[in-house]
């Protein structure tokens, strides 16, 4: 782990797949995931979730942009046993990191031009907690008199994504609330196997498939639907500021999302990854002109 | 243990008294046998419910809508001819001695002795200077399991068809321990605490309503890839629970899992077991798969027998008095509370005649899609009740 850390810091940039955490190991084994991300301050994670076109979905016409805080709150991994069977386990919130994602989230959203942000809590519950978080949107908010403000308890929230998900535009929400509604999102769309997900810090990003999912039940049968990790690396691309390849790759993988013919197994098809990603290959092989161009 | 004639015998009188079967052991299904069975095996002696005869039941009718949603199940269960009768109480706020908040004493005798609750939605005004009636009913009779069956209601269409599960919730500690401390200005923590006591308790309870109800699996959610230790905790008492019921398929599956496998097909669900916070945010995900929280049920099991069963939506206080309300939700947690006093054919009928109204369409209210009042719903469900006798 510490070298791949040490590698992230001299390229700046990562493409990375999940790294499983076996539960069942003593607390001292943290989750290898959690470490990279909180080593790096990787402080902001960002999925995108859109309806595709080519895929059959419950609910259509969703695009939300979840902006999740991504080192503190119920990640801290601080825990202790006080009492023999009496566990504790903290949650942390700080002004700082709560200050810093908010200012995030608006920034994002002005620059994609979303007209409205809403914090995600249980302030009515954790009142110092998420309290404070709340709060530090607020101030935030009112520095972008252009965009809507407006705040949702979690549990309305998911009450609310599986009824009428068409509701939310940008929201922004701490660590756990953000683990839960980004699978939300994820399954909304069309499952883990479509959407990508961004980590950013300040200095350093790093892009993997949104719900970080091993997949080990599927690994080595060819049946994994490459979708996600490839738009992620088209994430990627973007922001090294490749944008001609990023079109060229993303609108190859939209273009095949479109061939029921080749859907995965996650999406109720049988076509391979070997595949899919074949398709890939060639719509952009047959993009010939546009890639001497780039 | 009894054995063979006694045993046999055992389980035709307790079928007789839920007025399940008149004579031939044919006619019952074997779902019926199981559920007795079910309940003879539990180690607790059996509640005075059981016995035939009227049962009293404390109802709490609660504010806004409350009182007419209530009058409704009443009026129901009447048509129903069900052997409950209701002893009325209100729940407000009061300080006893030393400056404690709790609720009425003459509203705690009345549950104390009845055991058995139903209660409509009670009011908590902001800055009101007492904790929510809600958390305060919880300490007064330390409900430690919330359960929300949500089965998919077929007259009301949700895109979600064919939904069947439970969800248990630990509700006494967890993340709603209401600890808190501002460790330096601008860092707050808050304490979730998780205990074996609390964790074995409910995964305790959640094997055997599984076992009670005939439902084949219990689903441990957790994140203890995360919260080693407190998940963890919570993990090893579901596991130790899982191996004194081995008749029941136990599995763990992390939150995010759940939640993403959930919206795509949740007929893979049956029972879920989990600390509170996420049993707060799973509840209610459910409730929206099956159409939200004006048609589900909810109840609440207590230590010493104690089990209050109650509707979650909101006082509605814009409708209330306008003879709007739907009541369904209040009318399934009282079906459900008909089912925890073994009294299945009443539940059944009741349940039946309610989901027949709706799936009829004639006769709904507004929420549900329809323009009729909240009694001519009601009386609808009476007429179908009447003619199930």
């Amino acid at each position: 782990m510490n070298n791949a850390i040490t590698a992230i810091r001299r390229n700046g940039v990562a493409l990375k797949g999940n790294i499983e955490t076996k539960h069942t190991l003593p607390p001292s084994v943290k989750s290898r995931n959690n470490v990279l991300r909180t080593s790096l301050d990787l402080f902001a994670n960002v999925m995108h979730c859109q309806s595709l076109p080519g895929v059959q979905t419950r609910h259509k016409n969703i695009d939300i942009m979840i902006i999740r805080e991504n080192t503190e709150g119920e990640y801290s991994s601080l825990e202790h046993e006080s009492v023999s069977g009496v566990v504790e386990c903290l949650k942390i919130i700080t002004r700082n990191n709560s200050l810093r994602i908010a200012d995030y989230a608006f920034r994002l959203a002005r620059e994609q031009g979303r007209q409205r942000v809403t914090a995600v809590h249980k302030a009515n519950i954790m009142k110092l907690g998420d309290g404070l978080f709340l709060q530090c949107c607020r101030e935030v908010a009112s520095g972008y008199p252009d965009i809507t403000f407006d705040s949702m308890i979690v549990d309305n929230t998911t009450m609310q994504l599986v009824s009428k998900p068409q509701q939310f535009d940008v929201m922004v929400m701490p660590n756990l609330y953000g683990n839960v509604v980004s699978n939300v999102c994820a399954g909304l769309v069309g499952g883990p196997g479509l959407v990508p997900g961004a980590n950013y810090g300040q200095v350093y990003a790093v892009f993997e498939t949104a719900t970080r999912n091993t997949g080990k039940s599927i690994a080595d049968r060819n049946i994994a639907n490459p979708t996600a990790m490839l738009l992620a690396s088209c994430m990627m691309l973007d922001h090294l500021k490749l944008n001609g390849y990023a079109s060229l790759i993303r609108n190859a993988v939209l273009t095949t999302m479109n061939e029921t013919r080749l859907h995965t197994a996650d999406l109720g098809g049988q076509g391979t990854t070997s595949e899919v990603v074949q398709s890939v290959m060639r719509v952009i092989q047959s993009k010939g002109q546009l890639i001497s161009e780039l | 243990m009894m054995a063979g004639k006694a045993w046999r015998s055992a389980i035709l009188n307790l079928l007789r008294q839920w007025g399940l079967s008149g004579n031939a052991k044919d006619k019952l299904k074997a779902q019926e046998v199981s559920q007795v069975v079910g309940v003879l095996m539990r180690e607790t002696p059996q509640p005075r419910t059981f016995i035939r005869g009227m049962q009293t039941v404390t109802l709490i009718p609660g504010d806004g809508i409350g009182p007419e949603i209530s009058s409704a199940v009443m009026k129901i269960f009447e048509a129903a001819k069900a052997p409950i009768q209701w002893e009325e109480r209100n729940v407000t706020a009061i300080q006893g001695p030393g400056g404690k908040w709790m609720i009425p004493p003459d509203a705690k005798e009345s549950m104390d002795r009845n055991k058995i609750g139903l209660k409509g939605p009670l009011k908590t005004p902001i800055a009101a200077g007492h904790p929510s009636m809600n958390l305060l009913l919880r300490k007064t009779f330390d409900l430690y399991a919330n359960v929300r069956p949500c089965v998919s209601i077929e007259g009301y269409k949700t895109p979600y068809t064919d939904v069947n599960l439970v969800t248990i919730r630990e509700n006494t500690e967890g993340e709603y321990s209401g600890i808190e401390h501002v460790i330096v200005d601008g860092v707050v923590q808050s304490i979730k605490l998780i205990t074996e006591q609390a964790s074995e308790r409910i995964a305790d309870y959640a094997f055997e309503y599984a076992r009670n109800n005939q439902r084949a699996s219990v689903i441990a959610v957790h994140k203890a890839n995360i919260m080693r230790m407190s998940d963890g905790l919570f993990l090893r008492k579901c596991r130790e629970a899982a191996e004194k019921h081995k008749d029941v398929k136990f599995t763990e599956m992390y939150l995010d899992t759940v939640c993403l496998n959930m919206v795509q097909d949740p007929t893979q669900f049956d029972v879920l077991v989990m600390p509170n916070l996420y049993g707060d945010i799973l509840s209610d995900l459910c409730a929206g798969l099956i159409g939200g929280l004006g048609v589900t049920p909810s109840g609440n099991i207590g230590a010493n027998g104690v089990a209050i069963f109650e509707s979650v939506h909101g006082t509605a206080p814009d409708i209330a008095g306008k003879d709007m309300a739907n009541p369904t939700a209040l009318l399934l947690s009282a079906v459900m509370m008909l089912r925890h006093m073994g009294l299945h054919g009443h539940a059944k009928n009741i349940e039946t005649a309610c989901f027949d109204t709706i799936r009829d369409k004639k006769v709904l209210t507004k929420d549900l899609g329809g323009n009729s009042k909240c009694s001519e719903f009601t009386d609808a469900i009476c007429q179908r009740v009447r003619d199930l006798e």
